[in-house]
């Protein structure tokens, strides 16, 4: 073993990453000192080996192209959300479910959920929300003025989402932020409820139809998604999803 | 959370990013000891740099992506195996294996790819890290300061204590197999 508190000099020498002086100083240390000796070459008996073994995992060949995929498809702004295999394991399971169902209700279910598309973003909604309430990252503008949240965003995006304070209602406006969701960049609005945070996130709709919302449940969190006027909303929280559904209504006013 | 793709970045993410794609999935399999959980993370860790990618500044982007895997593979770990991140080295056998004389023969001797595969693999999470970074990928204390987010003296350190117990991993895993020797 290494002398007392030579353990540490011992491996920046053996990595090279002593200064000069240092590593004469060391090297002095070396001469005298039989267990740092000894340490050190046995140190570069399990270096050599180390490097010599096939311990480094190359990525296999279809991890590359899973990842390559969809960049190369040259769509990668909306695509790059590759599906886990896991997931495509929930989906088969869930349509299973959805037969069973059937069998035993003998009605056939009216939708079989959402589409696949929706359901990444809904993933992407969840995980932003997460990353949101992790500390300093709620607000890039902090303001209960729906008039200082909404100038915020000129010239930050291409479009004006619509800002409206909710707190005479129980769910005061406390900021705004920028977030990157479905391949774009969105605006996040961010309303409190007691001690609840709700974001949504908006941005200008594909979908032409003023589709209403319906609450989904997701790692926990209840999230809502409707269009509006020409712009898509997700909000979502940990608030009860009746209240979220309450506070989406009053959104949509 | 200001950062943004702008058109035009993915052929830079493509050609910056992806060659890295081998540090990545030996980082996280190293990390999460399991072939299946590194493809999910390293699929996940690419997710997040393409989404992050608007911030990268240039620089080092191999240990730009690396920090973003050792990030995920420990949230992956306090999730999904807590106890991952609490094991600690067993140091009760040390001083048997200290300071002998046959040392450097035994480590010699105990060269093979299994043995070291299995000592590396009984570190704590975060010896396996440095040692991961330093031997295998190669990495300069800068840039594992980088990765790991710590000062380069304490990759110095944590060097210092991984080497350590691999080597007495080694050398216990020598006796083990020098006994079944004698014992057929």
């Amino acid at each position: 073993m290494a002398c007392e508190g030579n353990g540490p000099l011992l491996h920046g020498y053996l990595d090279g990453e002593l200064d000069l002086v240092r590593t004469l100083e060391f090297e002095e240390h070396l001469k005298t000192c039989a267990d740092c000796a000894a340490e050190l070459r046995e140190q570069q008996v399990i270096r050599q080996s180390l490097r010599s073994s096939n311990l480094y995992e190359r990525a296999p060949e279809t991890l590359q192209s899973r990842i390559r995929a969809p960049l190369q498809a040259g769509d990668v702004q909306r695509k790059v959300v590759p599906i886990p295999r896991r997931s495509v394991l929930a989906w088969f399971a869930a349509a299973a479910a959805v037969v069973f169902a059937f069998i035993l209700g003998g009605r056939l279910i009216p939708q079989l959920g959402t589409g696949q598309q929706t359901n990444l973003i809904a993933q992407e909604i969840v995980a932003s929300h997460i990353r949101s309430l992790q500390p300093g990252h709620l607000f890039d503008v902090q303001s209960t003025d729906q008039h200082t949240v909404k100038p915020w965003f000129d010239g930050k995006i291409d479009f004006a989402p619509p800002v409206v304070d909710l707190a005479s209602e129980g769910f005061p406006l406390v900021g705004g932020r920028l977030d990157y969701v479905d391949g774009r960049p969105v605006s996040a609005l961010v309303y409190r409820r007691r001690l609840h945070y709700i974001n949504v996130f908006i941005w200008p709709s594909a979908e032409g139809q003023n589709a209403t919302a319906a609450v989904q449940v997701r790692e926990g969190y209840n999230i809502l998604h409707w269009t509006r006027g020409g712009m898509t909303f997700w909000a979502v929280s940990d608030l009860a999803g009746d209240e979220l559904k309450t506070f989406a209504d009053l959104l949509r006013k | 959370m200001g950062e943004q793709l702008q058109p035009g970045q993915a052929a830079g993410f493509e050609q910056i990013v992806l060659p890295h794609l081998d540090a990545a999935y030996n980082l996280a399999r190293w990390l999460v000891r399991n072939t299946q959980d590194a493809e999910d993370i390293v699929q996940e860790s690419y997710l997040r740099a393409f989404k992050f990618f608007g911030g990268y500044q240039g620089g080092d982007a191999r240990a730009w992506l690396l920090k973003i895997v050792r990030n995920t593979s420990y949230s992956f770990l306090e999730k999904n195996r807590p106890a991952d991140l609490t094991e600690e080295f067993d140091e009760t056998i040390h001083t048997a294996a200290a300071g002998r004389p046959d040392a450097e023969a035994a480590l010699v001797q105990s060269a093979d790819s299994r043995m070291l595969r299995e000592a590396l693999d009984k570190l704590p999470v975060s010896y396996r890290e440095v040692l991961v970074l330093r031997e295998l990928e190669g990495m300069s204390y800068k840039e594992i300061a980088e990765v790991m987010g710590v000062p380069i003296g304490t990759v110095m350190s944590g060097l210092a204590r991984g080497r350590g117990q691999l080597r007495e991993c080694l050398l216990r895993a020598r006796d083990q197999e020098a006994q079944r020797g004698v014992r057929r």
